[in-house]
């Protein structure tokens, strides 16, 4: 026994690790180890250090990344193409790390003033964060799955993070039940796809996949990891968790879940699509279809109906993950694929700008109204013009008004729809053209409080905005003026030919 | 497309130079009212003289090319540039643009809405401004799609936040109506980009290639465009959204609306729909021409259900766009010109209707045509001007409004392209009767507001008969007592004065170009007339 396994030992290759590339998230590891430690030894009253730390622990990750991005021409391919580094995984992961950033700006105060645990909250931040960059390079069914769960996990903790508080548990239960049930839903697809094709490699199991030639077990597996990612991105109808988690974990959380991790769950779901589904766009294109049509009028139509703030934007990610959702129904269209590709990005880019910027806004006016209610935002104008400035870029830019960044993602979403030339296509742009609409009459409506009505307490004392929440502002607002005035600022780098090793449909 | 390039910085800094000034008022002190007043009438100021300096640079002779042309990259990734340029069918309109923003900054420094924050009033109406002038220079569909949705959220603000009594209803209504237009516009834009092979959004490729697509699937795009531009224009049934929009605005708002925005949208058919889409516009002009007609027929017998002299002239909007769209809806030159030539003259004399309707409104506090009456005995020169106004919009000839209404009927007795010419003689008749109808609720109008003795309620307060009564000292005693007596009732109406010095020096200029373009049209039509024949000549070649 013992002989045979030595055996086996023999055959063991240590595998030739590219250190620069796996740098970021030899970052972040060390971040979790040196933050946890830290957290364990620092007296209360020091543990403010900790944000900083930690968001200096984000920015020096990006460090390997931009360096990687200067140096590379050609993609970096690890443990036999099953982790890869291209420009593709270099922007995202730029981008979680740059949220993860901007999250923790939005976090510190309320932590502090909520007297809430703060080491252990960035110590899970950081593995969420870890999980996210190493999705972005995930090419294979179990990296892709150890990346989700590292991600996901943490998030079901920082959701319930206000103990005490009932709204916050039921947040936290839901997510953890439903994030729980999808991975069981998504295993099990992933399960039919290895005994189907025999390998776990994204493009292994695209080259065995071909349209017309797909067994009954071969679709329940597309069929069933689609569904699996659904939940993560909160697609209608699995979606049901997502107001209910947003509006009872802590805001920062929920800007971080809204932005984050959905946008996590959009790149796994890209990667596969593109690598592992090339040829089995019989199957996923008309379910992407569906999803994406469903998922933005839904969203759209539940949102018209909130009063809470939260609950709002809660619904219009729903919506707003609709449109990033449409363009991957032509994925598999020769003419569309690669703006698809480009489409999902940009709009992943833009879309972490304003929502975050909106969350920012929401954080900063709760602390004077202590209310989540979209009245409670009257009269904002008057008393505090900035900050109604801000969130008049945020919203607009959310319902897609030129020249705010919103419009180019959801131009570029139209775009590679219509880039598609089916009558499918034409059918969806139509419907999300009435979407826009909709979504813009809730949009308005916020702005109509803020621009239009009276404080409703009458209480015209000015905001005090902490620095950190100013400078999240400031990121965001600028960042979502440049995207949409000199939208190549943002195209260049979503410029991607294809996904590396992207197997030719 | 031949384009000339001298001066390629003229257009840029024409049209950017308002924001400049917004953000220059961004940083300015809240308090100082009449520094925010003089920041913004010096950025219009000296918009507008860079305005003039285009005027004078322009090669009238070569009015068909564009002009100033600049071709810069943009995003280059969709294949959409910094493409800019003017020609005779832009230039008036760019022009009259940046004077009507300058003469609104003029009337605001007496006459700020009530809800205050000049600040931000002017910065929206700067960075409209941009708006305005940027749709008409753009030659690139995304930038025009780009400047076109720009004016939104300033207008927007502008009713929500210093509009009248029904101002929430009334702006989100305006935002969703042209926000569902320019939805499908844009994907019709997109649907035009794809089919003629992807290779540019500029206007000059878009033209060249557009006649080559299938005449379904050109009819199919030019409904998206439709949508967009007959929302902006309005066209009947798409129209609702203005009179709520006209009425609840503040007066530099409905002002800017009636001039500006509205020809956003009529511009967009001459300049995008009809030259890129030949077969599709041939397809849609009957029904165009009949929206157009039922326009004119529903706006005029609207007016004359209106008890409020703001709705009316909203209404009458409505009207008066219909004309243009029938001139647009013939394809000929001489419909097209006309159609232009209207467009500004609807700006000229509809914004000067909506300048003495927000005048009015600041002395006697309300606008309803009921109360309203003697205004010739209480303000002699604004009801002049009003009378004024008011014949030139019925079309008067000798004054602008003729030569847009005239010959845009008579273009449609001989439609171009093998339209149906009894559908389209019938229409010319229609049209006719509604200019009839135009003079009756002008006049009526008129009558009710300006003749006859003011009404008990306002009578006594205004400069006029103060003077009158200075002059007779006989009535002096009852005036007084009359004055006791209200001012021992409620001290509501302040004095009624004539029209004041700030309301001279911004009206002046359009009273002056109403007469200049009535007497001698000449001079805005030989600038149109060369592009638009070239227009023309274009879709000629495309039709067959």
């Amino acid at each position: 026994m013992l002989g045979l396994l030595l055996a086996q030992a023999s055959d063991w290759i240590t595998p030739v690790i590219d250190w620069h590339a796996v740098a970021p998230e030899l970052v972040l590891v060390v971040g979790v180890n040196v933050v946890l430690l830290l957290d364990l030894n620092l007296a209360d009253a020091k543990k403010w250090m900790l944000a900083t730390l930690t968001g200096f622990v984000m920015l020096g990750a990006l460090v390997p990344v931009v360096t990687l991005a200067v140096i590379g021409d050609d993609s970096r391919s690890l443990f036999d193409g099953r982790y890869v580094i291209d420009e593709y995984a270099l922007i995202l992961k730029a981008f979680f790390l740059l949220v993860a950033y901007v999250v923790i700006l939005m976090s510190q105060t309320e932590l502090e003033e909520g007297g809430y645990y703060q080491g252990e909250f960035y110590v899970l931040m950081l593995c969420s964060v870890l999980g996210m960059v190493m999705m972005s390079s995930a090419r294979d069914l179990i990296s892709i799955f150890v990346a989700l769960e590292l991600l996901s996990i943490p998030a079901y903790m920082m959701a319930a993070w206000r103990k005490r508080d009932v709204k916050s548990n039921e947040a936290g239960v839901k997510y953890y039940l439903l994030g729980v049930f999808a991975s069981g839903i998504m295993l099990y697809g992933m399960s039919f796809l290895f005994g189907s094709t025999n390998s776990t490699l994204l493009t292994d199991i695209g080259a065995a996949l071909t349209d017309g030639d797909l067994n009954g077990m071969e679709v329940v597996g597309v069929v069933f990891v689609i569904c699996g990612f659904a939940f993560k991105i909160s697609a209608v109808p699995f979606h049901t968790w997502a107001p209910d988690t947003y509006e009872g974990a802590p805001t920062p959380v929920t800007a971080f879940l809204s932005v984050a991790s959905k946008a996590a769950g959009f790149v796994a779901l890209v990667s596969i699509i593109f690598l592992a589904f090339p040829n089995a766009s019989d199957v996923y294109q008309p379910l992407l279809w569906v999803l994406a049509a469903l998922t933005m009028t839904v969203g759209n139509v539940l949102a018209l109906r909130q009063t809470n703030i939260v609950r709002l934007l809660a619904y219009s990610s729903v919506s707003q993950g609709g449109f990033i959702l449409m363009p991957l129904a032509f994925a598999g269209n020769s003419n569309a694929g690669g703006s698809a590709l480009n489409a999902v990005v940009v709009y992943l880019l833009v879309y972490g700008f304003m929502n975050l910027g909106a969350f920012a806004i929401v954080i900063a006016v709760s602390r004077k109204t202590r209310s989540g209610e979209i009245s409670s935002f009257g009269g904002l104008f008057g008393y505090a013009p900035g900050l109604a400035v801000a969130m008049t870029v945020f919203f607009a830019s959310l319902a897609g008004i030129p020249p705010l960044g919103g419009w180019f993602a959801k131009f570029n979403a139209f775009r590679a729809v219509l880039q598609a030339e089916t009558n499918a296509a034409y059918v969806l742009a139509a419907i999300a053209a009435v979407n826009t609409v909709i979504s813009a009459a809730y949009y308005m409506r916020v702005l109509r409080s803020v621009w239009m009505d009276d404080a409703p307490d009458g209480d015209q004392s000015p905001v005090v905005t902490p620095s950190p929440i100013v400078a999240a502002l400031g990121i965001t607002v600028i960042g979502t003026i440049v995207v949409g005035v000199i939208p190549s600022a943002v195209t260049r780098f979503a410029e991607l030919k294809d996904l590396t090793g992207a197997v030719v449909p | 497309m031949e384009t000339l390039t001298d001066q390629t910085w003229l257009l840029t800094v024409g049209t950017f130079l308002p924001l400049l000034g917004a953000l220059v008022l961004m940083f300015w002190p809240k308090d100082d009212e009449s520094g925010i007043k003089g920041v913004g009438i010096l950025t219009a100021g000296a918009t507008m003289l860079v305005g003039i300096y285009t005027l004078v640079q322009f090669d009238y002779g070569q009015s068909a090319k564009l002009q100033f042309f600049v071709d810069a990259e943009w995003i280059p990734v969709i294949k959409s540039g910094y493409t800019i340029g003017l020609d005779g069918i832009s230039l008036p309109l760019y022009v009259l643009s940046m004077a009507v923003t300058f003469l609104v900054m003029i009337y605001t420094w007496d006459n700020m809405p009530d809800a205050g924050n000049t600040k931000a009033f002017l910065i929206l109406m700067l960075v409209l401004q941009t708006g305005m002038a940027g749709t008409f220079i753009a030659q690139d569909l995304i930038l025009f799609f780009v400047f076109f949705e720009l004016v939104l959220l300033p207008m927007y603000f502008m009713i929500g936040v210093w509009g009248g009594e029904d101002r929430r209803y009334a702006s989100l209504k305006f935002f969703l109506y042209t926000m569902f237009g320019s939805a499908f516009m844009l994907v019709a834009f997109l649907a035009l980009f794809f089919q003629t092979g992807g290779e540019s959004f500029g206007f000059a490729q878009l033209v060249e290639a557009g006649a080559s697509i299938d005449r379904d699937v050109q009819i199919w795009i030019f409904a998206g465009m439709f949508l967009g531009f007959a929302v902006k224009v309005p066209m009947f049934p798409f129209h609702t959204w203005l009179p709520d929009a006209h009425t609840q605005a503040p007066t530099q708002g409905s002002v800017i609306l009636a001039a500006i925005l509205l020809k956003l949208g009529t511009y967009g058919f001459v300049r995008i729909a009809i030259p890129m889409l030949p077969e599709g516009a041939k397809a849609w002009a009957p029904a165009i021409g009949i929206l157009a007609v039922l326009g004119i027929i529903y706006g005029a017998l609207g007016c004359l259900a209106q008890t409020d002299m703001k709705r009316l002239i909203a209404f009458s909007s409505v009207a008066h766009m219909g004309f243009v769209m029938l001139g647009i809806s013939t394809l000929t030159s001489f419909g097209i010109n006309a159609a232009l030539f209207g467009m500004v003259a609807h700006g000229l004399i509809t914004g000067m209707l909506f300048f003495i309707a927000g005048s009015v409104k600041h002395r006697y506090h309300t606008l309803e045509i009921r109360r309203l009456s003697g205004m010739l005995i209480q303000m002699p020169r604004m009801g002049w001007i009003l009378g004024f106004c008011a014949m030139a919009s019925l079309g008067l000839p000798g004054l602008a409004g003729f030569w847009g209404e005239f010959p845009a009927i008579l273009s449609a007795y001989q439609p171009g392209f093998g339209l149906s010419e009894p559908l389209f003689r019938t229409l010319m008749v229609i049209a006719a009767v509604g200019t009839v109808l135009a003079a009756a609720y002008l006049l009526w109008l008129y009558q009710r507001t300006a003749f006859g003795e003011p009404s008990d309620e306002f009578k006594g307060h205004s400069d006029a008969e103060h003077a009158a009564v200075d002059g007779h000292g006989v009535a002096h005693s009852l005036s007084a007592a009359a004055n006791d007596h209200t001012h021992d009732g409620d001290d509501a109406h302040e004095e009624i004065h004539d029209v004041q010095l700030t309301e001279w020096l911004s009206w002046t200029p359009f009273l002056v170009a109403i007469v200049v373009f009535g007497v001698y049209p000449q001079l805005m039509f030989k600038v149109m007339d060369p592009a638009v024949t070239q227009l023309v000549e274009r879709l000629g070649a495309s039709l067959g």
